[in-house]
């Protein structure tokens, strides 16, 4: 009997083990990105730049040309490449850490000057890969090892609503925030993925999809508890859905 | 021959730059140096390249990591403050080998320091500057005429050897006016191939360009791979200039705008009767360590000048190594050594040899 194959590993990952812990978000949202370059078709036009962080060693998961940029500075670097190879695809794919601390004015000015490129940028309000410590977009209250009993905004400040702020450039064209916590909100999330990476082939602009996920290890809960408290913790600081779609779109 | 045109040095490096080749220019406003970026603004357009003016040194040093990484010439300038913001890309491009050109036009510092010529980036451009070991390679113009020249020549040493250059001038040799002639090196020497280019992998395997190795054997191995290959460079691409050092009793060790002024003092010198010459490294890194420790055996009186705290001096004393005097005179501050204070000290150093 002849079986047609309904499930398949997507042409742009590579075939390895991960480094990533049980039930973090970081093995989804890679599949829906690599998903979306086998859909258009453009594989081998994509230049990709990892972060520092967890998603530091994605290059060793997606087949495609890399850089691995310094904490930060990944949109410099795709802006780089792009200006050089404008008819190529170039995305970063960055942490909180690395996206809204220590690489705020490169993604702020990525954006304003509408750079067509794609962040991807995976918001789980903690550094994982030190260990836990307090993030931008770490919740008020919210425990980390260095904010023991919780975030408290006096001393700590406030968490920062990326997708918001960036919606208010000019040169964003495509900015919208995502969760992968059900079937429903994964599909979504292609959705998006998929529309920042049109945007940016059409030359529209700016792009980026933020994606809130769980990170069980360092918040100390089980994969099944971690997906609650992005529904129901952080969709309720970051709310989903699209911030700024372009014109053409 | 081609004609003779009349500009700022800092104007002389930009269009040597265009003509080496290089499209892209990614930078951020800083006095002494701004004449680069706002040349770049509309000469790099006229050959379908791209002038960026970056948020920052530390976005514009990773513009270049980015052209650099892609395949392409691509450069950024800057001075003193602007570099020390750069280091850290600096240390990424060198670990990740790629070819690229940093112009630093000092100023004075330490901090913001002021706008005026200094040399005090001497340790900073030639020992390392970032985290990590590596080297640049350095080269100093003092002329505006050698500003270009240099600038054409780091853009193919930086492509012979997978690692960025540096064109290590001052504000003065940025703002000086003066006739340039633009000579391409006509380069002889075939460059390697850029296969290790980010393009999109159509066809081949996916390239990579990183810097994380967890594992010490491997990263050690690549450590000792990077100091062999600027071996390489220290083999073959020392130089300098030796003026009026044949007959000398006094050898002047000057880079930059001081050799400069250094060669007026040895005339005024020469005119009294006293023989002096001008031992003048061109390459910072490699450093001509060999020439000076060859002038020891016949000089027994070197002295240094420079617009520091006496930071080229430790080389000049690592390479003459104890055979001879190493007198020292500096300004600082962004206060330039005038020709007759030069005149004073190689006097003085006369009289007390006598």
């Amino acid at each position: 009997m002849k079986m047609d194959a309904v499930f398949e590993r997507s042409k742009t990952l590579t075939s390895v083990s991960t480094h990533y812990c049980p039930g973090c978000g970081h093995g989804i949202i890679h599949r829906l990105v690599a998903e979306v370059i086998d859909e258009l078709v453009v594989r081998e036009k994509t230049v990709v730049v990892a972060p520092v962080g967890c998603a530091v060693l994605l290059y060793n998961y997606f087949d495609l040309d890399a850089y691995e940029a310094a904490h930060g500075r990944a949109p410099a670097i795709a802006t780089g490449c792009k200006r050089v190879h404008p008819e190529l695809v170039v995305f970063t794919y960055q942490g909180d850490g690395d996206l809204a601390a220590i690489g705020t004015a490169e993604i702020v000015h990525a954006a304003a000057r509408g750079e067509k490129i794609t962040a991807v940028f995976v918001n789980n309000a903690i550094y994982g890969m030190t260990g836990g410590q307090m993030a931008p977009t770490t919740l008020i209250g919210q425990k980390t090892t260095t904010t023991t009993t919780g975030r408290i905004p006096e001393r700590a400040g406030y968490p920062i609503r990326v997708c918001e702020m960036l919606a208010t450039l000019e040169g964003a064209a495509y900015i919208a925030r995502v969760s992968v916590t059900s079937p429903k909100n994964v599909i979504q999330a292609k959705k998006a993925i998929k529309k920042a990476f049109e945007t940016q082939i059409k030359g529209l602009g700016f792009s980026l999809v933020e994606v809130l996920s769980q990170c069980p290890t360092n918040w100390h809960m089980t994969p099944a508890e971690s997906i609650k408290w992005v529904d129901e913790k952080m969709a309720a600081y970051y709310p989903l859905g699209e911030f700024k779609v372009p014109k053409e779109a | 021959m081609t004609e003779k045109r009349f500009m700022a040095g800092n104007e002389a490096v930009a269009e040597a730059a265009v003509q080496a080749g290089c499209k892209y220019y990614f930078g951020y406003p800083i006095t002494p140096q701004n004449e680069i970026g706002e040349y770049m603004s509309w000469r790099l357009p006229e050959v379908g390249g791209t002038f960026l003016q970056a948020e920052s040194e530390v976005a514009a040093i990773y513009m270049v990591f980015g052209a650099a990484g892609a395949g392409a010439r691509a450069m950024t300038s800057s001075s003193s403050p602007g570099i020390s913001l750069m280091q850290e890309g600096i240390s990424y491009i060198s670990a990740a080998e790629l070819p690229c050109v940093i112009v630093n036009m000092m100023r004075c510092g330490p901090g913001l320091g002021g706008i005026a010529p200094s040399q005090a980036d001497y340790f900073q451009a030639t020992k390392g500057g970032g985290h990590g070991d590596y080297h640049l390679l350095v080269l100093a113009p003092s002329t505006g005429q050698e500003a270009a020249d240099l600038t054409m020549l780091a853009f193919d040493l930086a492509d012979k050897y997978r690692n960025p250059v540096m064109v290590l001038g001052d504000g003065n040799i940025g703002q000086m006016m003066e006739p340039i002639e633009f000579r391409p090196l006509g380069t002889s020497s075939v460059l390697p191939r850029k296969d290790w280019a980010l393009t999109g992998a159509m066809g081949r395997r996916s390239n990579l360009l990183k810097t994380l190795y967890l594992d010490p054997v491997i990263l050690e191995k690549r450590n000792l791979a990077n100091a062999q290959k600027l071996r390489e460079a220290v083999k073959n691409e020392v130089r300098f200039e030796s003026y009026l050092t044949e007959d000398a009793d006094i050898v002047i060790a000057a880079y930059g705008t001081v050799a400069r002024i250094a060669k007026t003092a040895i005339k005024n010198l020469r005119e009294k009767g006293l023989k002096v010459g001008l031992l003048r490294p061109i390459s910072l890194y490699p450093f001509p360590y060999q020439a000076f420790s060859q002038m020891a055996e016949n000089v027994k009186n070197f002295l240094v000048v420079e617009m520091s705290m006496g930071q080229m001096l430790e080389d000049v004393k690592l390479a003459i190594c104890g055979k001879s005097k190493v007198h020292f005179y500096n300004r600082v501050g962004g206060m330039v050594p005038s020709y007759d204070e030069i005149t004073t000290q190689v006097e003085r150093i006369v009289k007390e040899a006598r």
